[in-house]
């Protein structure tokens, strides 16, 4: 059995046997869903597909969203030679932030671990792919180290912004990509746990409270701000960085900051950004629109 | 799945799924009655594209989403929406009330409670708890004594193992309703000899979604 209910059990778990987290990920999962590691690792496989499908419509598509209130921004960026970022963190943020826009206008996507967080994940790992030269089966592997450690988050906190708020969703994405970017640069396993930690930790209290209910402001640059987070979080563990806090206790401090938080900054649209002045008129615009169709 | 949102498009093309299977044939009417967030928000997330998607069958991932009100037209579901002021169970639920092919009726409960996963909370106005997430089977019976007995009995001279399982009554001696969830699924002949205990009026298979 290769049960584990923490980031702790996990990585002794992959110590014990010998193994990397993603094996012992990857064992759990036959175990639990009855079916044999080769079907899984093909099933992950088809994602990196899916990951470059939606990436291909953010950049191609340049219309604006049915809402209005998003799109065109990735073409925007890629348009713009880079001024600051090196070139892994400006492929990341611009693969994320085409993503997600890829999201916002309808097109397929892999929730990873939500749709409004799905453009963390595929942004650092094309970025990662690409300048980096990495295999496909090294990045399948490497998602299972990143679905593990969503897969953790989910069980002892949430990766719901109606339970935790926007760390539970962009925060838990974050995670997963500074731990699947750290992998593929050849950290250990230890480095690649801190980078979550120190991801999760800088994403903690982030609140959700989006303009008129919809997936778009501020979920769209926000994917895009936090690859780009997730990439410096993996550069800082490489170097042997390490959280202060043990990644449990981030995971648990993030369960309970997400208890703490108001009902109000959490997907209801009751509170934050959701309830400035710009955002009400934009909502109402938006409801009178609906009517009318 | 197709965007932009997990607990709003994908969950709901889910819901949108599970019902046409708790229905048992194609849908050819449907009321869908939208509460909380859902009713708020379901057009700049599509929840109700996704929705009839998921009643014209179609997976949470089928591009075939975006456009599914001109499929829906084409395939011959006529469906409205109701935008409903009601406090609900929670904040994305759903109600459809739904007319098959054959004439029959149901009418589900659905809940879409993050990440795309989902449950049907009512059936026909039975309280239930349904995830998609497991081979269930659901029966349909006169509350009776040794009902629960001889479908266990059945099962398990078969070998299959049952997770989890619950049972619902309206009143005493009235309808009632089991739900048991397999570890794989039931073949046919099983089914039938379930269908075929006194008191049992109905059995319906769901695969997992």
């Amino acid at each position: 059995m290769y049960e584990y209910k923490s980031l702790a059990e996990l990585l002794s778990l992959a110590k014990d046997n010998g193994l990397r987290l993603h094996d012992i990920a990857l064992r759990r999962e036959a175990e639990v869903s009855e079916q044999s590691e080769e079907a899984l690792l093909q099933k992950m496989e088809a994602r990196l597909d899916v990951f470059r499908e939606s990436i291909e419509a953010g950049l191609s598509d340049g219309a604006p969203s049915r809402s209005g209130l998003t799109g065109g921004d990735a073409l925007r960026l890629a348009r713009k030679k880079a001024s600051l970022l090196g070139p892994i963190a400006r492929k990341a943020q611009l693969y994320a932030l085409a993503t997600s826009e890829a999201n916002a206008k309808m097109f397929r996507i892999v929730a990873c671990p939500t749709a409004g967080a799905c453009g963390i994940v595929p942004g650092v790992l094309a970025a990662l792919m690409e300048e980096k030269n990495i295999s496909r089966s090294e990045a399948t592997q490497a998602l299972f180290t990143a679905a593990a450690i969503g897969d953790v988050i989910a069980r002892n906190a949430s990766i719901a912004g109606a339970v935790g708020g926007c760390q539970a969703e962009c925060g838990t994405a974050a995670a997963m990509a500074a731990a699947l970017a750290t992998e593929l640069s050849g950290g250990t396993d230890e480095e690649s746990l801190e980078a979550m930690s120190l991801a999760l930790k800088n994403t903690l209290g982030l609140t959700c409270d989006p303009v008129a209910g919809l997936v778009e402001v501020p979920c769209v640059k926000r994917n895009a701000a936090l690859a780009v987070l997730a990439v410096g979080a993996a550069e800082m563990a490489l170097a042997g960085i390490k959280s202060f806090i043990p990644p449990d206790e981030v995971i648990a401090a993030m369960a309970a900051i997400g208890r703490a938080m108001p009902v109000t900054l959490k997907e209801t649209s009751e509170g934050g950004l959701a309830k400035t002045p710009t955002a009400q008129a934009t909502a109402k615009r938006l409801r009178q629109e609906m009517n009318q169709a | 799945m197709i965007g932009p949102s997990s607990s709003h498009t994908a969950g709901a093309a889910r819901i949108g799924l599970l019902a046409r299977r708790i229905l048992g044939e194609r849908p050819v009417e449907a009321e869908l009655t939208l509460y909380g967030s859902f009713a708020k928000t379901y057009k700049g997330h599509g929840t109700d594209r996704a929705l009839i998607a998921g009643l014209l069958g179609y997976e949470a991932d089928d591009a075939r989403l975006r456009d599914a009100f001109s499929h829906a037209r084409q395939e011959g579901l006529e469906f409205s929406f109701i935008q409903s002021e009601e406090e609900p169970v929670h904040p994305n639920t759903v109600r459809i009330a739904m007319r098959g092919v054959s004439g029959r009726s149901k009418e589900v409960l659905g809940v879409s409670i993050g990440g795309g996963r989902i449950e049907i909370r009512e059936i026909d106005g039975f309280p239930v708890e349904l995830n998609g997430e497991e081979h269930t089977l659901i029966t349909l019976h006169r509350d009776q004594p040794g009902v629960i007995a001889r479908t266990t009995a059945i099962l398990s001279a078969t070998e299959i193992n049952i997770s989890t399982m619950r049972v619902f009554r309206s009143a005493k001696h009235a309808n009632a309703v089991m739900l048991i969830s397999t570890d794989v699924p039931v073949a046919d002949d099983i089914l039938e000899s379930i269908e075929a205990v006194p008191a049992i009026e109905s059995v319906l298979a769901l695969e997992p979604l």
